[in-house]
C-alpha cells in the first residue's frame, strides 16, 4: 500500500472510501452551519467568522480538505478508465438494471457533475473569500456572511443550479455511502443499519441544502 | 417454439468477430438451454454449415464451463442459475434471444462463445488452498472444534464453481466476488488461517495481475452469481487484505 495512488485494486478502495468518509463527515459539518441562516442571522454569522478566521481551519483543516476532494476526484477518474479498459469489446446488449441501480453504476458521472459544480461554487464562496481577505485585504466584517449568501441566492440561475448539483450529490450519496462501509470491510451484521443510515444521510443532507437555497431565494 | 438467435460468431482468438443471425425451429419449452443450443448446431451440421462453439461439461449447474450473455445477462434471465440450468420456458415463441460470450480482457475468446478462464486457475494457484500434509499420520477433522456459524458460512463460500459471471456481468470486470469466495472458504476455518495473511495478499496480487478492473460495489455479482455467493465475501476479503497488509 505505497505511493499515492496505490497499486494494488483493494488498496484503491480503502483509498476511495477514505477520502469519502472525510467527505462525507465535512457536509455534515457544512450543511449544519448553512443551517443556521435559516433560523438566525446572527448565528450564522458567527459561525462563518470562526470558520473563517479560526487559525487551525484555514491552515490547517481547508487544506486538508482541498487535498481530500481532489485526491477523491482524481482516483476516482483514475479507477473509471482502469475499469473501462478492463474489457476491450463491449456487449451488443447489457441489461444493466436487472442486476444494479443506475447510482452504482454511474458514479463516475454523478461525481463529475458534482466536481463542476464545485468550480462554480469555489467561484462564489472561495474565491470571494480569499479576495476580500489576502488581495483587497478589506477589514475583518463578522457581519457580512450572512448578506453573502443572500447576495448568492439572488439569481434564479444560480439557485437552479445549485439546487440540480444537490441531486446529483444525493444520487452519489446514494451508492457511495454505504459503498465506502463495504470497501472497508465492515461486517455483514452492520452492513444493514449503515445502509439505512446512508439512505437517510444521502436524501436528508441535499435536501436541507435545497432547502436553504430555496429559501434564501424566495425570501429576500 | 421458434426462435431467432443473434449469436457472436469468431472463428479463433486473432481474428475479428461478429454477430450472425440464425432461425432455429421445433424447440420444446422443456429443454434446456443448451440443448436448444446443441438442436441449432444439429440443424447447423445439416446444412453443412460450422456448429457454434460453446462451453459445457457437467450440465447440472456445477462445473461452471457453461458460459453465455443470454439477452444482455450472464447465464440469461433467470436468477441462481448457470446456463445449462435455464430452460427455454423463460422465452417466447417468437422471440430474438442475443447470445454473447463472457467479455472481459482478462477472458479472451477462444472460439465463438468459448473464453479462455485460464486467469481465475492462475489467481487460485497463487493461494487458493492449504498446505496440508495428507500422508501418513492425520488427524480426525473433527478434533477441531469450529462454530457451526462459521462452517455454515465457509461452506457457502465454497460453493463458488469459478463460472465467472461475476466477472461477466461486473461493469468493471472485477473478479472480486470469485476471490472473495476463494479467500472466505478458507478465512473462515483453523486450518486455512494458518496461510490467511499470505494467501489474500498473493490473490489479490494475482488478480490485478491477470488485469481484471476494480470493484466499485454496484453488487452486480452477486444478483447474477449462480451460487447466491454474498457481497458479504466481498467485506470480508477487504478486511482480511487490510489485516495482512498492516
Ligand atoms: S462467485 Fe459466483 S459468479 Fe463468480 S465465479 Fe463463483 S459461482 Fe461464478
Ligand atoms: S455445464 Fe456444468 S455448470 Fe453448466
Amino acid at each position: 500500500m505505497s505511493g499515492i495512488i496505490p497499486s494494488s485494486s483493494v488498496a484503491r478502495k480503502f483509498a476511495m472510501a477514505i477520502s469519502a468518509l472525510f467527505l462525507v463527515f465535512f457536509l455534515l459539518m457544512h450543511v449544519s452551519i448553512n443551517a443556521l441562516s435559516l433560523f438566525s442571522k446572527d448565528a450564522f454569522n458567527t459561525a462563518s467568522h470562526f470558520m473563517g478566521t479560526n487559525p487551525l481551519i484555514q491552515f490547517v483543516m481547508q487544506p486538508i480538505l482541498m487535498v481530500g476532494i481532489m485526491y477523491h476526484i482524481i482516483m476516482g477518474i483514475v479507477l473509471e478508465l482502469k475499469n473501462k479498459s478492463a474489457r476491450s469489446i463491449k456487449y451488443v446488449v447489457n441489461k444493466g438494471n436487472a442486476n444494479s441501480t443506475w447510482m452504482s453504476r454511474n458514479m463516475i458521472y454523478t461525481g463529475l457533475a458534482i466536481f463542476f459544480f464545485l468550480i462554480l461554487h469555489f467561484k462564489h464562496f472561495w474565491v470571494e473569500e480569499i479576495n476580500y481577505k489576502y488581495i483587497e485585504h478589506l477589514p475583518s466584517d463578522p457581519n457580512r456572511y450572512y448578506d453573502e449568501l443572500v447576495e448568492t441566492f439572488h439569481s434564479s440561475i444560480t439557485t437552479i443550479v445549485y439546487v440540480i448539483a444537490f441531486v446529483f450529490l444525493s444520487l452519489h450519496l446514494l451508492h457511495g455511502f454505504q459503498s465506502a462501509f463495504q470497501s472497508l470491510g465492515v461486517d455483514s451484521r452492520k452492513a444493514k443499519c449503515i445502509k439505512t443510515l446512508g439512505k437517510v444521510y444521502a436524501i436528508a443532507i441535499p435536501f436541507i441544502f435545497i432547502v436553504i437555497a430555496l429559501y434564501h431565494h424566495f425570501n429576500h | 417454439m421458434d426462435l431467432t438467435l443473434k449469436i457472436w460468431r469468431q472463428k479463433s482468438p486473432d481474428s475479428k468477430g461478429k454477430m450472425v443471425d440464425y432461425k432455429v425451429t421445433d424447440i420444446s419449452e422443456h429443454m434446456s438451454f443448451l440443448e436448444m443450443m446443441d438442436v441449432l448446431n444439429e440443424q447447423l451440421v445439416a446444412k453443412n454449415e460450422e456448429p457454434v462453439a460453446f462451453d459445457h461439461d457437467c450440465r447440472e449447474g456445477i462445473c461452471g464451463m457453461c458460459s453465455m450473455y443470454i439477452n444482455g445477462e450472464a447465464h440469461g434471465p433467470d436468477r441462481g442459475i448457470t446456463t445449462c440450468q435455464l430452460h427455454m420456458r423463460m422465452f417466447n415463441d417468437g422471440d430474438t434471444i442475443t447470445i454473447e460470450p463472457f467479455r472481459a480482457n482478462a477472458f479472451p475468446v477462444v472460439k465463438d462463445l468459448v473464453v479462455d478462464r485460464t486467469s481465475f486457475e492462475k489467481i487460485q494457484q497463487a493461494g487458493g488452498f492449504i498446505s496440508v500434509n495428507t500422508m501418513g499420520r492425520t488427524t480426525d477433522a473433527n478434533n477441531i472444534l469450529i462454530s457451526k456459524h462459521d462452517a455454515d458460512e465457509a461452506m457457502d463460500a465454497a460453493t463458488c464453481i469459478g463460472c465467472g459471471a461475476c466477472v461477466a456481468t461486473c461493469k468493471n470486470s472485477s473478479a472480486m466476488l470469485f476471490v472473495s469466495a476463494k479467500v472466505s472458504q478458507f478465512a473462515l476455518l483453523p486450518q486455512g488461517r494458518v496461510e490467511a495473511a499470505d494467501r489474500v495478499l498473493n490473490m489479490i496480487k494475482q488478480m490485478d495481475e491477470e488485469g481484471f478492473g476494480n470493484c466499485t460495489n454496484t453488487g452486480a455479482c452477486e444478483v447474477e452469481c449462480p451460487k447466491g455467493i454474498s457481497l458479504t465475501n466481498i467485506a470480508r476479503l477487504n478486511r482480511e487484505y487490510l489485516k495482512a497488509s498492516l
